[in-house]
């Protein structure tokens, strides 16, 4: 609506955000899209308790994750706006979490290949 | 200090915006201002999630090479109910406080002072639910350090729960006379001591003590003769849990104290960060009361918001490794 300020700053803003026009861009979600969430949230919440008290052997922690990594990506797409957002924010969330799990994979890795011959030492049954 | 002056006064005209207040003079404009802010904010919650991450390796690593421990003490020690108690509580503040953004952004005041009251209120109810459990482990002598029956200097260090209260010739001793707690629990638990002396060697002493019967029979834990000395009034479930832990590898016993760890650091700092939350939270309230926000300057209250969701995110990944295992 305003006439578009004539500074060479506002092209940039334009890139990733289409409807700019130099005004503040709130996007705003909606209170029907927040409870909506919340419920799938909530939903979850109440899998993952269930599902905890079914013996599933080793699958108990991966469904524990995976429902756990669903409901972090529903808080984080919709109640954090990255949905909306610069992709740029969801880089530094991601490469956070990549950086995570590239830390407790090496170390399971190496922790996994020497447990074995760790395990029967004296150090391991003796109190430290 | 020249050019500050100049480039204000150059952007006055140029831009008449009623927000230029909010506006700093190193951005171009108040939404450049924002999302650079917003970034930083991201940058930040990223480098929160590193040091939770650190935590997070902690315990993948104990998990995997113990997961015996893991599912006793948990399934022992650790309340379903609370949990999930509290990860509703969590997930309903996290609701109120980005409806209290949304309210922020369209400018309905009084509901966005609402709606932070209400987020402080989950941030409050979160914190009474841990204080309940971290209670609960007190007394079930299954704190931090030290103060966990698991721990192999618990003996050492809580003579006066060696035996119970009512005992009379403890009292009698501990009381009336300041004998030094190494004296006192060595007229004690002459025999618990003789048998933890090994450890007192140090790494060679360790390395040189074969895998003798000695080491494998679970009396000679600490902390079982901590547990037995409380059977006098030992509820059938105090009795499960030791049975349970008697059936366990010496390996593993050893190791029981190590899951407190984690969860108490996890738990822990979690908490710590509430309660940083909650101070946040209530500043960018009184702020909102004071009427410094409007739909044209809010980025405190959005990116307070976004940390409050973090803490969220957080307690949504340690709510099924803490407490759900199974």
């Amino acid at each position: 609506m305003n006439p578009a300020p004539s500074t060479p700053a506002h092209q940039d803003t334009g890139v990733s955000h289409a409807p700019d026009n130099g005004e503040h861009p709130p996007h705003v979600v909606s209170v029907s899209l927040l409870f909506g969430v919340y419920g799938i949230l909530l939903v979850f919440t109440a899998i993952t308790v269930v599902v905890s008290r079914i013996d599933l052997g080793n699958a108990n922690i991966w469904v524990a994750l995976f429902v756990a990594v669903i409901k972090g990506t529903l808080v984080a797409l919709y109640f954090m706006h990255l949905r909306w957002d610069s992709p740029f924010n969801a880089i530094a969330l991601v490469a956070a979490f990549f950086f995570v799990a590239l830390f407790i994979g090496l170390a399971m890795l190496d922790t996994h290949s020497y447990q074995p011959i760790i395990k029967p030492t004296p150090m391991a049954v003796t109190p430290h | 200090m020249s050019t500050a002056t100049p480039t204000a006064s150059a952007h006055g005209p140029d831009h008449d915006h009623a927000h230029s207040k909010h506006l700093a003079h190193h951005f171009d404009t108040p939404e450049q201002q924002f999302r650079s802010a917003k970034l930083g904010m991201w940058v930040f919650l990223g480098t929160e999630i590193l040091m939770f991450g650190g935590l997070f390796c902690a315990y993948s690593i104990y998990r995997h090479t113990h997961p015996e421990v893991f599912s006793f003490a948990a399934e022992s020690y650790l309340s379903i109910p609370l949990g999930t108690l509290n990860t509703v509580i969590l997930i309903s503040s996290s609701l109120t406080m980005a409806w209290a953004v949304r309210a922020a952004q369209l400018n309905q005041r009084m509901l966005s002072v609402v709606l932070m009251v209400l987020t402080l209120a989950g941030a409050a109810g979160f914190l009474v639910v841990k204080t309940i459990e971290y209670s609960a482990k007190w007394n079930e002598n299954v704190w931090v350090g030290q103060w966990n029956r698991y721990n192999a200097d618990f003996n050492d260090k809580n003579p006066a729960k060696l035996a119970p209260p009512a005992q009379p010739e403890l009292s009698s001793v501990a009381v009336p006379l300041p004998v030094p707690s190494a004296s006192l629990s060595d007229a004690n638990s002459v025999t618990d001591l003789s048998k933890i002396k090994p450890r007192d060697n140090g790494p060679a002493g360790l390395a040189a003590t074969p895998v003798s019967g000695k080491s494998t029979d679970w009396d000679s834990h600490p902390s079982i003769s901590a547990t037995s000395d409380l059977s006098g009034n030992e509820s059938e479930e105090a009795k499960k849990i030791t049975q349970r832990y008697k059936g366990m590898a010496a390996s593993d016993q050893w190791r029981v104290a190590t899951f407190f760890s984690c969860y108490f650091l996890m738990t822990g700092l979690h908490g710590i960060h509430v309660v940083v939350g909650m101070g946040l939270i209530t500043w960018i309230l009184i702020r909102s009361l004071k009427g410094e926000f409007s739909s044209e300057f809010y980025t405190p209250v959005d990116l307070i918001g976004l940390y409050w969701h973090l803490v969220d995110l957080i307690w949504i990944f340690l709510f099924p490794l803490l407490y759900l295992i199974h």
